[in-house]
């Protein structure tokens, strides 16, 4: 029994909601990328051991398949924590905001960076759950700052929108260039 | 002499003067919300730096690096909350003395002890220099192979409870700087047939995922809150007189900073632990730690502030960095093709100087700004979280679109950006997977170099400077052993904390 309780002790960490879905889920992950060793490497012949291309990988694998089960065993002897799915379910949801950081990504080329940021400022605002009209401010005025900083000012490399195309002369060349 | 001359007149142009106070202001800022850190900082500011100077890129990182903890400390005193991770134990006396009343005492002294352990932290590190000019020559390929080696077992190892998640996560990111084409047998490796596979995965989408879009994420999340910090009252000039009453738990305090902070891995939340258990064991009224005692924010502040200069250590010498912030350093290094490693000290040793004087002058001018403007950073603290997470979100955009103007990119990013929200959720280490990304990649180019004068495997560590590395490596896991042994034996198991969920902001 003692026995039992120090191989309990050596492996028990101090866990939150959801620690064992994420250990399997790794272990799945490692297992399945360490399978994929001999395809999606190829072995030099004549080169030493440590120089093949496969080398490293398969260190990596070996070792992050090794920790990943670790991991798992001691997630499996440890107390279950309530809440789990709870937990899983708000690693879905986070998919929502990756996916406007994705869609506004995509807007810019488009839109130009200073319509999108604005745009994007304002709905992710009111999507965050503010309805005050100084919150929509805020919004707009951080955006038009991050703007002037970055483009403007740092002069930082993001394309010009296609809709920027449409304006009036005078007016192309300074959102184009600025903007 | 002449090289610190050389280095000083590197730092005298309006620009790289300016890049130092936006820096500094910037980071002490930063590093005053909660929920911002500077490596989100950092990591967003990243690629635009890449158009700058060497030297005005780097001192706009180093001056937010070396400022963020400053700042960290008004919310740590004020409400209870660190603003940065490593001011976590600053709270346990800082917020005690705020509910005293003695709020700007707390605030004062926490100024005062930062600017003595950032200071000290860079006397050492210039006083060091000569002798590490010295050393560095003597690191070969092999020399520097197993120092990345020993880096990489320190990271694993310092996380202490979460061993083999740690180790998993380090694993990972091994992994995952071999994706892609291999730059010397041009191979594909982990491609899966797609082109944008082929040139790998790029480090700074990986960082800007974990550390800033995983912050968004992170917060859109949680439910919103809007921190109240009251504002300050009294002699901000007060802590200063105290402080030198201790001298002696300020000066070990930096000390310990400037040991922990050169061995990667360790860093700052192990230098301010080690310094507050020494100030609480040797001091006269110990009762009073976690109550509001001046020795234990003391220690705690002199220490975390001495671990920046410190950290340069290693990367500069060797090419090493310790932890994820000095990593991300290590890139902007590379692309103004400026190698950090022993011959930085023969070729570029005014770059060297110039970054340690600028140190020395962004300690003052943030105690300078931090002296009449503490109030205005209260109000600051006070941001809605949820809508620092639409800024960050905005923020990261630029930094991952405008590396190659790529959505993959942004995709990848978004992607590690859910993998670095589960890791905070579950109170994972996410430095692991950075640093494992940085030191594989140099293990791997430094083994195949090494491997040519190797005959037998004994060669690895037939120098001198090698043979100390390897010592070292076999008496820090033998330690770690016999540690687990007596823990095991006694039944005891370590507070639950949220050490790593801090370290990750």
């Amino acid at each position: 029994m003692s026995r039992v309780k120090t191989l309990q002790a050596l492996f028990k960490r101090y866990r939150r909601p959801g620690d064992i879905v994420f250990a399997v889920l790794f272990l799945l992950f490692s297992v399945f990328l360490l399978l994929q060793l001999f395809d999606q490497t190829v072995a030099k012949p004549r080169a030493k051991f440590v120089t093949q291309p496969r080398f490293w990988p398969g260190v990596s694998l070996i070792g992050m398949t090794v920790f990943a089960a670790l991991h798992l065993f001691g997630s499996a002897l440890s107390e279950r924590i309530s809440g789990r799915w709870r937990e899983v379910w708000l690693w879905v949801a986070s998919l929502e905001y990756a996916a406007w950081f994705i869609g506004y990504a995509a807007l810019v080329p488009v839109a130009g960076y200073l319509p999108s940021t604005i745009l994007f400022s304002v709905l992710l605002t009111l999507r965050a759950g503010y309805r005050r009209r100084s919150m929509v401010i805020y919004a707009v005025g951080s955006a038009v700052v991050i703007v002037l900083l970055f483009r403007t000012f740092l002069q930082v490399k993001l394309p010009a929108g296609q809709l920027y195309e449409a304006l009036p002369d005078g007016l192309r060349q300074i959102m184009l260039t600025y903007f | 002499m002449e090289n610190l001359l050389a280095g000083a007149g590197m730092l005298a142009r309006w620009d790289v003067m300016l890049a130092l106070l936006a820096g500094s202001i910037g980071g002490v800022i930063i590093g005053a919300i909660p929920g911002v850190g500077p490596a989100v900082a950092i990591a967003i500011l990243l690629p635009a730096t890449f158009s700058l100077d060497p030297i005005v890129g780097l001192t706009t990182l180093l001056g937010i690096y070396g400022s963020s903890m400053y700042g960290g400390a008004i919310p740590a005193v004020l409400i209870n909350t660190p603003g940065t991770a490593v001011n976590a134990l600053t709270s346990y006396d800082g917020y005690p003395m705020t509910q005293a009343g003695e709020a700007h005492r707390a605030v004062s002294l926490a100024y005062s002890a930062s600017f003595w352990g950032g200071i000290f932290g860079i006397i050492c590190l210039i006083l060091l220099s000569p002798v590490l000019a010295k050393i560095a020559p003597m690191f070969g390929s092999r020399e520097i192979f197993l120092a990345a080696l020993l880096g990489i077992i320190l990271v694993i190892l310092a996380h202490r409870g979460q061993i083999f998640a740690a180790g998993m996560l380090a694993m990972f990111g091994i992994f995952l700087q071999t994706v892609g084409l291999d730059s010397v047998t041009y191979t594909q490796r982990y491609t899966f047939g797609y082109s944008f596979l082929s040139s790998g995965v790029n480090l700074i989408v990986v960082v800007l995922g974990l550390f800033a879009l995983s912050q968004a994420f992170f917060l859109l999340t949680a439910p919103d809150e809007s921190p109240d910090a009251k504002p300050v009252t009294g002699r901000m000039t007060a802590g200063i007189r105290e402080l030198m009453k201790h001298k002696r738990v300020a000066t070990v305090a930096s000390g310990l900073g400037v040991i922990l902070g050169m061995i990667p891995g360790t860093g700052e939340f192990t230098a301010q632990f080690m310094s507050y258990t020494y100030a609480q064991k040797t001091s006269k009224n110990p009762e009073l730690f976690g109550k509001g005692s001046a020795e234990g924010l003391i220690a705690s502040e002199a220490a975390n502030n001495a671990v920046p200069a410190a950290a340069m250590i290693p990367l500069l010498a060797l090419g090493i960095p310790g932890e994820a912030l000095t990593a991300m350093m290590l890139s902007v290094f590379y692309v103004h093709n400026v190698i950090p490693g022993p011959q930085l000290f023969q070729n570029n040793i005014d770059l060297v100087y110039g970054l340690y004087l600028a140190l020395i002058i962004l300690n003052v001018i943030v105690v300078v700004f931090l002296l009449f403007s503490t109030n205005l950073l209260t109000r600051i603290i006070r941001i809605p979280t949820r809508f620092l997470g639409v800024m960050i979100l905005i923020l990261s955009f630029v930094g991952v679109y405008s590396l190659r103007n790529s959505l993959t990119d942004c995709m990848i990013a978004a992607g590690f950006g859910v993998l670095g929200l589960i890791l905070k959720r579950l109170n994972l280490p996410i430095v692991p997977i950075v640093l494992g990304m940085v030191l594989g990649g140099i293990m791997e180019v430094k083994l195949r170099s090494a491997l040519p004068r190797l005959k037998s495997p004994f060669d690895m560590i037939d120098r001198p400077v090698a043979f100390i590395i390897f010592t070292m490596i076999v008496l820090v896991l033998a330690l770690h052993l016999r540690t687990l042994v007596k823990e095991v034996r006694a039944h005891k198991t370590g507070d639950d904390h949220d050490l790593h969920d801090t370290q990750m902001r």
